[in-house]
């Protein structure tokens, strides 16, 4: 085994996934055997390999700071599932 | 005559003479799309009307005299992970469900200003995630070939659209194959370009460092005409390359004599379908004829691309979709605290492909098991681009398959991540070395195309297309359009 039950549910948690217990049984049984595949890339010996950062020789890319036009708040806010005076609304963060 | 039929340099001429308006192309391609769509399914937003009036500005240009370019008048369609500013962008996620983008991709933009007809939005496996459309949130799409069989994904809908006559041209996106596997799977041509070749501005990220954007055509002057009017440096997109946009048809007609292809053994893997096998290699034996020179090479790194991918892909997938959290846009659930709300309009949001590729992701960029992982994933990724360096010291262009077998049935798959994720393991590798990489139709097993993939360098795309070319000239895969059986 890769990984287990308590693994699975810690990760849901993480990437901040409501699973059922059903769901939780399927996930860890298929990531697992996800995992036993992935094991294959132990077989490379890679302590005098970079890690790869981009595939073309580019750099980082600058520009001037100039201001742009942007998304008008209208147009951002066309799309939230619940807004108020300009807002984003959100459940209750701070108790 | 059925103008849908027709290729979109045939449009063109016809277009040009003015033998036909833009709109009567436009009422064939639609009234195509009328016909079988209900069958095939391609398209999760259709869009006549829009479709219709750009179709009427592009005649009323023509009559003006004024200028067009080649895709003016043209019907296409787009991957629905496309942003269309004012029509609905999906990407085939119930939590993308009612998604209206307040702006055009940069592809969307460049279409308009070159007068194309965009006449609907196709579907794909949920954020571009599979390989066969069956992950869509919505439906099945289905192989105009075959019925009973899947278009490939995850460009499934662009794919079969092009193939069934609901579309001349279109638009996919590839990550690890999906633009190549459903173009191999429907018969038609469909070309990765060169990572940052096209702009990824307004393309719905799955895994940034390997998304690509690039056309579908029925023949090889269709796919250099659209590759061309989507290419170009954006400076919105910084991983876009800054280089001339060439001609692409300009060297189409150049022949393969003298060239060096590269035949790569590590691609014939175990368990090919036998006809896949001796469609391939009787196509290289063709281009050697036609004076192409013939060189054995070795990629060894190429069995450990599929687990490299699944690590990178997902990791920066689990990045990338942290976004929907019911806030900004997208499904929200309900929840009393701001935790539950993001779990439950995630895990309600979410298709389960989805949610295994953002636990995948997520776990191997934790805490413990990142330098196992994510970190091993990107030496190798170097290791096997060094391959593809090394290859192209010796040879112009490589030609391997697409996939091991045609188009598999509906539903044999599906209940086996695994068995699937093996589907791409020819297409994978020039994702990860962003390679260009072109699907070409070489043959037929029972009725189901079969597909040629011939990869090159950083932008040969000109190249690429030349030796496509000059293949699909001495044969008649590109003359036929598929022939659905409910409907013709």
């Amino acid at each position: 085994m890769k990984l287990n039950r308590k693994d699975v549910e810690h990760v849901a948690l993480l990437s901040r996934l409501e699973l059922s217990e059903t769901e939780l049984d399927k996930y860890t049984g298929q990531l697992d055997a996800i995992l036993e595949y992935i094991d294959v890339l132990n077989q490379v010996d890679t302590s005098a390999v970079e890690p790869m950062a981009h595939v073309l020789d580019i750099r980082n890319v600058m520009r001037a700071d100039e201001v742009q036009p942007s998304l008008p708040r209208e147009a951002a806010l066309q799309n939230a599932p619940d807004a108020e005076d300009g807002f984003f609304k959100v459940p209750k963060i701070v108790e | 005559m059925d103008l849908f039929r027709l290729k979109a340099h045939e449009l063109q001429q016809k277009l040009f003479r003015r033998e036909v308006s833009a709109v009567e192309i436009t009422q064939s391609v639609l009234a195509r799309a009328d016909k079988v769509d209900s069958t095939i399914q391609s398209f999760i937003t259709r869009t006549p009307e829009a479709a219709l009036a750009q179709a009427k500005r592009v005649d009323e240009k023509l009559a003006r005299g004024e200028a067009v370019s080649p895709l003016a008048g043209i019907p296409g369609a787009l991957k629905d992970n496309m942003c269309t500013k004012g029509v609905k962008t999906t990407c085939a996620s119930k939590i993308l469900a009612n998604f209206v983008p307040p702006y055009d991709a940069t592809i969307t933009e460049k279409l308009a200003a070159a007068d194309a007809v965009i006449v609907g939005k196709a579907n794909l496996d949920e954020f571009a995630m599979g390989s066969s459309t069956e992950n869509s949130g919505f439906f099945v799409t289905r192989n105009p070939w075959d019925t009973d069989r899947v278009p490939g994904g995850s460009s499934g809908g662009s794919g079969a659209a092009v193939a069934a006559g609901e579309a001349i041209w279109s638009l996919g996106s590839d990550t690890g194959g999906s633009i190549r596997l459903p173009a191999a799977y429907c018969g038609v041509v469909g070309l990765k370009p060169t990572y940052g070749r096209v702009s990824r501005y307004g393309l719905v990220a799955y895994a940034s460092s390997l998304d690509q954007i690039g056309p579908f055509a029925r023949d090889v002057r269709d796919c250099a005409l659209v590759l061309g009017a989507i290419s170009g440096h954006d400076r919105r997109d910084s991983t876009s390359i800054n280089a001339p946009v060439p001609d692409y048809t300009a060297k189409l007609e150049s022949g393969v004599k003298g060239l060096k292809i590269g035949l790569p053994r590590e691609y014939f893997v175990a368990g090919m379908q036998p006809e896949v096998e001796a469609a391939i290699r009787r196509s290289i034996d063709e281009l050697v004829a036609m004076g192409a020179e013939l060189v054995e090479v070795s990629m060894p790194h190429t069995q450990y691309a599929l687990a490299t991918y699944y690590l990178i892909a997902t990791a920066e997938a689990s990045s990338n979709l942290g976004r929907y959290d019911g806030v900004g846009f997208g499904h929200r659930g309900e929840g009393s605290d701001i935790v539950s709300m993001y779990k439950r309009s995630r895990a309600e949001g979410f298709g389960p492909e989805v949610q295994r590729r953002i636990m995948l992701g997520t776990y191997a960029l934790s805490s413990g098991y990142y330098d196992a992982y994510y970190l091993k994933a990107l030496k190798v990724r170097t290791l096997i681009k060094q391959d593809f360096d090394r290859a192209f010291g010796q040879v112009d262009v490589l030609i391997a398959p697409i996939a091991p077998t045609t188009a598999f049935k509906i539903g044999e798959k599906v209940e086996d991540p695994l068995a699937m994720y093996l589907v791409d393991v020819c297409t994978i590798p020039s994702n990860l070395a962003g390679v260009p990489a072109l699907s070409l139709p070489c043959g037929f097993a029972d009725g189901l195309p079969i597909g040629m993939q011939i990869i090159g360098p950083h932008l040969s795309e000109a190249t690429l297309l030349q030796v496509a070319y000059t293949f699909e000239q001495a044969h008649d895969y590109h003359k036929q359009l598929a022939a659905i059986r409910e409907v013709d």
